[in-house]
Parts: C-alpha cells; structure tokens; sequence
C-alpha cells in the first residue's frame, strides 16, 4: 500500500498506475470538493437572494432605514393611534395587547411620578386625583426599532430579526413561542398573541411601508405628533425633525440605539 | 499515510454528510437568505392587507373637501382619523362606505378639556359646551373655525354662571365687578380678570346710605373688620339676608 508516494518519474497526465493511487485521488478530491462546497452547503456563504429578482419599480429593502420620531408636547392623548393600529394589524382588542400605547405622565410637587395607560389610552384617561399637579402630559410608546436589538439576540431559532431597512419583525410562522423576547425587551414593546401563541409586536406597518404608506399610526396622529422616515439617507420629514430638534431616546444606557426618535421629552420618563 | 487517516477521514465525511442532510431537513427554505431569519417571512409580512388607505388616496375623488381641509385648522387630520379604515372603501367605493361621525363623541375624543394635553390645544368641557348638540350644528369638521371667542362668560365657567342665576345677585353681569381684559377669552390663562380686592368695593351697593332700600346694607366701619367682604359671603351666592 506504501509502496511508492511519490513518484517524480511519473507525469500528472499518466493515468494512475494502481488502485490504491486511484482511491487516494477518489478521496482527496471528495475532500476538496467538500472543503469547496461546504460553505454553502451549511449556509455561511450564500448567494445573494435579491440578485437579479428586483423588477423595477418594486420595492428594495436596501435603500431605505426607517425610524420614527415622537414629539410629546405634540400628543394629546386622543389614541387614535393605538385604535389605527389595533385596526391595522388584527392586535387583539382586549386589554394588554398594544402595539403602541399612550402612557400619561403625572408629576406632581413632592416628584413622585405617577404613570397610567388605561387600556392604552383607548377608553380615554380618568380625571386627575392628584393634588399639587406639577405637571402632566402624554407619552407615545411603541417598539423602539432598535439598531441593537436585545430581542433579536435572545431569540433562539432566529424568528425575531431586524430587516434590511431596520424594521424589526417577528416571523409569526417560525416562532415558538418561547417568550424570551418579551423578557428581553427593556421597552415592554412585545406580547405573546392571545390566539396564535406567538410574540408580537409592532412592525412600522411593514406591509405599508413597502407600499409607500406611513404607518397606520403616523396617518391618523391628528397632531403630527408621530414624524415617519428614515434616520439616514433620504430627506423625508424625519430627517427635519432631526436637524430642528434635539433629539432623545428611551433608555440609552442600554446601548439599544433605538430608532424611535424622541424630543422635547421630560427627564421623568422612561 | 497511516492507516487510521482514511478511516478518520470516512467518518467525518459520514458527520458531514449527516449534518448536511439535518440541515437540509430542519433549516427552512430561504433561512440565512438576507440574515439569521427566513426571507420568506419578510415577504409574507409585507403581502398583510393594509386596512388604512393613506389620504392620498382620499384626494384622488374628494378633492374639493381635502382643499378646505388643508387650507384650515383640521390640515393635519387626515381623513381616516375621523371616517375611520377606507382601503375597503376604495376597493368598492359604492358597497362600502365609511363612517361618518354625526354625534360628539369623535370631536370629544380630541377636544374634551384634559388636564394634560398641551397647552393652547382647542379643548371645551363637553358638560357645560352645548351639550346634546351635535358639534357639526356649529363647527364644520372639514374647516373648522379659529376657536370663537365665547359670546357670555357663562361658556367657561357655568357653574358660576348657575349659582349666581339663582342668587340675589343673578341681576348683576359678571362685568360688574370682574374687568376681564380682551385677550381673556382667547388667552384665558394669560390675561386674566380683575378681582375685587377691597371693601369699599362692595361698600359701593351694601354700605349705610345707599338709596336703594331692598339692598342689604352695613356699617362698613364696623361690620366683619379686619377682614374683606368674600373672606366671609361668596359674591356669586351671597346668604340672604
């Protein structure tokens, strides 16, 4: 068997001479094709999905990032918002399932800050029970897109992720329901669906987005206390919201970058 | 080579070939296509209907309601804020058709007075505006008018209004003692009205000597001092005398 391993009288073109040299080229080949192929086979590289299947005029994740800006000194806590969005995305109407919710802030002269969203807001707000009212306004809360998403990261099979366009969405058909985006998500933005057992949450309305719509919520905002575009590259209205105002995010000790942008908000809330 | 090589090499191809086939078993189809996810579930989210047509869409037929719309207070409140979802609508305009709200609830929604809206936001007390009437009596919802400087004080602040109607000063207009300042009614929070501050004031109508007999009438130099008049009588429902 190891008679000869190397023979240089021999040429590469000279058929091999026994067997064993033809099992032993059998093998290394396999070999090279394996190493060549596996890449591939096992999904680290692949070719790239979109190429050549964008038709013109249709749609490219690429060239879009979307965020969205609040301004709550715009909000009046009508809820429209939430109402659209319920409508628009079959979220369940019962209590406790909100893509996006008006939370009401309540700071009075001692600084205890009292916060409430009854029904997200729905039903309207109850009078104030508090003496020595500081001050009070609204606040529009929705998932906050992160650009770090520890919901993305916690995800075991991959169904939560974060588009091209950074909209972040949950594949209702893949997930398991296991629950440890809703733990990990430090804005409370998601929500095992009452009916299909899946996390949910809000998804820029998504499907409006690829249709050139603003999301349902940013459409009914009768205040224009909801701005939708995109944090960089085109010139949309975010984009001025951006430049004329100074802009805040919630929570950014949590290095989560969150894509939902916004101003004028109190120290108080979180 | 020796001769445990090709059988080592044997068996990680049988571990590759196995994985290769598990994965080909559970991955799903376009897993790791774009990232971590199924591209599928982008698409298949994006093909959700859309319920709410966007306003462009609105113009395209009600062009006339949405030039007034734009050109007045009610710029940025789109149609379906109002109307409610209209994608139906616009996919079979005649068998579907949106809400039309003819009642107050809608305006309320928006308009009742809450403490924490922002300030300057047009708000009434749904109880004491008009109430049972319907807001579109008074205001068009597609132009509504610069908020009306109120005709009566009572529009604001009815309950005063009541208490003094039934009270032996029901004769007397808030004007005669309240100097309210023009920019009151459209600031009322800025500019505010006068108030009595001083005995003499009441002293006008209720001191000793006044010719008008039915009126009460006090020594003012003796009567309740140190203190002034509404530190003990409420002017809008003074106690009978």
């Amino acid at each position: 068997m190891s008679t000869a391993r190397f023979d240089p009288t021999r040429s590469r073109s000279e058929p091999p001479a026994s067997p064993v040299l033809d099992r032993r080229r059998f093998l290394g080949e396999a070999a090279a094709g394996a190493c060549a192929a596996a890449p591939f086979l096992l999904g680290v590289v692949r070719l790239p999905a979109a190429f050549g299947q964008q038709p013109d005029g249709a749609y490219d994740a690429s060239e879009h990032y979307y965020g969205m800006g609040v301004d709550p000194r715009r909000c009046i806590g009508c809820a429209r918002c939430v109402a659209a969005c319920k409508t628009e995305n079959d979220v369940p109407a019962e209590p406790h399932f909100f893509n996006t919710w008006i939370e009401r802030y309540v700071i009075t002269e001692d600084d205890a800050v009292q916060v409430d969203s009854p029904n997200g807001g729905l039903d309207g707000f109850p009078p104030l029970t508090q003496a020595n009212v500081e001050r009070t306004f609204f606040v529009p809360k929705l998932c906050n897109h992160c650009d770090n998403p520890p919901c993305v990261q916690v995800c075991p099979v991959g169904a939560t992720f974060m588009t091209e366009d950074g909209v972040v969405l949950v594949d209702d058909e893949y997930c398991i329901g296991c629950r440890y985006c809703i733990q990990a998500c430090p804005y409370g933005a998601r929500y095992l669906h009452p009916e299909t057992h899946v996390a949910a949450k809000c998804t820029f309305c998504y499907h409006r987005l690829v249709r050139g719509q603003v999301p349902a919520c940013v459409e009914v905002c009768p205040t224009g206390a909801r701005i939708f575009g995109e944090v960089r590259g085109r010139a949309t209205p975010l984009a001025r919201f951006m430049r004329f105002n100074q802009i805040q995010v919630l929570k950014p000790h949590l290095n989560t970058a969150p894509k939902v942008l916004y101003a004028n908000l109190d120290g108080e809330v979180r | 080579m020796p001769q445990q090589v090709p059988r080592l090499v044997f068996v990680f191809a049988v571990a590759l070939l196995a994985m290769v086939i598990a994965r080909w078993y559970l991955v799903p189809d376009t897993f790791g296509d774009i990232g971590h996810y199924r591209a599928a579930a982008v698409d298949s989210i994006a093909a959700r209907p859309m319920k709410y047509a966007g306003h462009q869409q609105c113009t395209l037929c009600h062009s006339p309601i949405q030039e007034a719309r734009l050109a007045s207070n009610h710029k940025g409140v789109r149609c379906e804020v109002c109307h409610g979802p209209a994608a139906a609508h616009i996919a079979a305009p005649m068998e579907v058709k949106p809400s039309i709200p003819r009642g107050r609830d809608q305006c309320i929604l928006c308009h009742a007075f809450n403490p924490s809206r922002p300030t300057g936001f047009p708000q009434i007390d749904p109880v004491v505006h008009n109430p049972l009437t319907p807001c579109k009596d008074c205001h068009d919802p597609h132009a509504p008018e610069p908020p009306v400087v109120p005709e009566s004080c009572a529009a604001c602040h009815g309950e005063i209004a009541r208490q003094k109607l039934v009270s032996h000063h029901a004769s007397l207009e808030c004007e005669v003692c309240h100097a309210a300042p023009v920019t009151h009614k459209s600031n009322p929070r800025s500019a505010r009205p006068s108030k009595p501050t001083d005995r003499s004031f009441c002293g006008a109508c209720h001191a000793i000597g006044d010719p008008r007999a039915a009126i009460p009438q006090i020594d003012l130099q003796t009567h309740g001092q140190p203190y002034t008049c509404w530190q003990c009588h409420y002017p809008h429902h003074p106690e009978a005398p």
